[in-house]
């Protein structure tokens, strides 16, 4: 069974979301604290969305220096795939493991209703069930959700089909900035050269159950099952 | 020794600053027609041990790099009170 470790911080409240989606999907998850040093054989790796450290100084500026994320970058550099949702997308890229940050809602809202998104990127360890332009419902729940990054890092992004999720219109046209944080090129999620670092900030583990609801998000955890990372680690 | 530092955090020019807007709005509504171009960032006061003036301002740059500014997003001046 796969191995797969949740990472709680101090303010984490997505945590239980996350490792329920994540077994649900049929995986082996369990929780790892901030403070540990070793992830336990996890084959893969999640952050969960949440407020570590209270959103102090910058939504996640303090998580990402958390003895663990010493292991979760080593684990990402060896290939393994990490998934951030949310604040953990957030951590993903003060920790310089992704490009750009997120800044403060345009429009100074906290934003937590549905979104539309439509998946751009299926070569990666979290998207792979999905078929190309897939359009999901999913909800975001952030204040700091606004994804900038200088114009040649977009231009990167753009141009190495690294933008895996974008925000659209409910009936999948394209949000051309009317996007729900004012993020650039209507950026919901991204992903690492490799694929095996995404990060997003609409909330999968909010949208994995039948219970609560469409399960359009329980893709993220059951890509897990079906990732060869070491096929893919030449992409 | 002990040098006090104050730091100036800010977003950088040409990023959306909705914060600086808000306020903007609010002082225009006001009636200070006369303000413009607010932008709104953070000041970070510490006290820096370190042997000169000039090593506790290296140190407090550092200080910057790692963590009180994000080189993506901001730009940070500092001061070293003598």
């Amino acid at each position: 069974m796969l191995r797969v470790a949740v990472v709680r911080f101090p303010g984490s409240n997505c945590d239980f979301d996350t490792l329920h989606s994540a077994q649900r999907a049929g995986t082996q998850a369990y929780f790892v604290w901030h403070r540990d040093t070793d992830l336990q054989g996890a084959d893969f790796v999640l952050l969960p969305g949440g407020f570590s450290y209270g959103d102090y100084l910058r939504s996640g500026a303090i998580a990402r220096f958390s003895p663990i994320m010493n292991a979760v970058q080593r684990h990402a550099e060896d290939g393994g795939p990490v998934l951030g949702i949310c604040n953990g997308f957030q951590i993903l890229c003060e920790a310089g493991m992704l490009p750009g940050a997120l800044m403060r809602n345009a429009r100074l809202t906290f934003a937590s209703r549905p979104v539309s998104i439509r998946v751009e990127q299926t070569d990666t360890a979290f998207t792979n069930q999905y078929e190309e332009g897939a359009i999901l419902r999913m909800p975001v729940a952030s204040g700091d959700g606004r994804f900038v990054a200088d114009p040649e890092t977009l231009r990167r992004l753009e141009a190495e089909r690294r933008i895996v999720v974008r925000y659209v219109r409910p009936d999948g046209s394209a949000a051309n900035g009317e996007n729900p944080n004012g993020s650039l090129h209507d950026i919901a999620g991204i992903c690492n050269g490799g694929g095996n670092v995404v990060g997003l900030m609409p909330h999968p583990d909010r949208a994995s159950d039948p219970a609560l609801g469409p399960a359009l998000g329980a893709g993220f955890f059951t890509s897990m099952l079906t990732w060869d990372h070491v096929a893919k680690g030449a992409r | 020794m002990s040098y006090r530092v104050h730091v100036r955090v800010v977003p950088r020019a040409g990023l959306l600053d909705p914060q600086g807007q808000a306020v903007e709005h609010a002082l225009s509504a006001l009636g200070f027609q006369e303000a413009g171009s607010v932008r709104i960032g953070k000041a970070i006061e510490l006290e820096v041990r370190a042997r000169s003036r000039e090593e506790a301002e290296q140190a407090a740059r550092r200080m910057c790099e790692k963590l009180l500014a994000n080189p993506v997003t901001e730009d940070y001046s500092l001061e070293v009170e003598s």
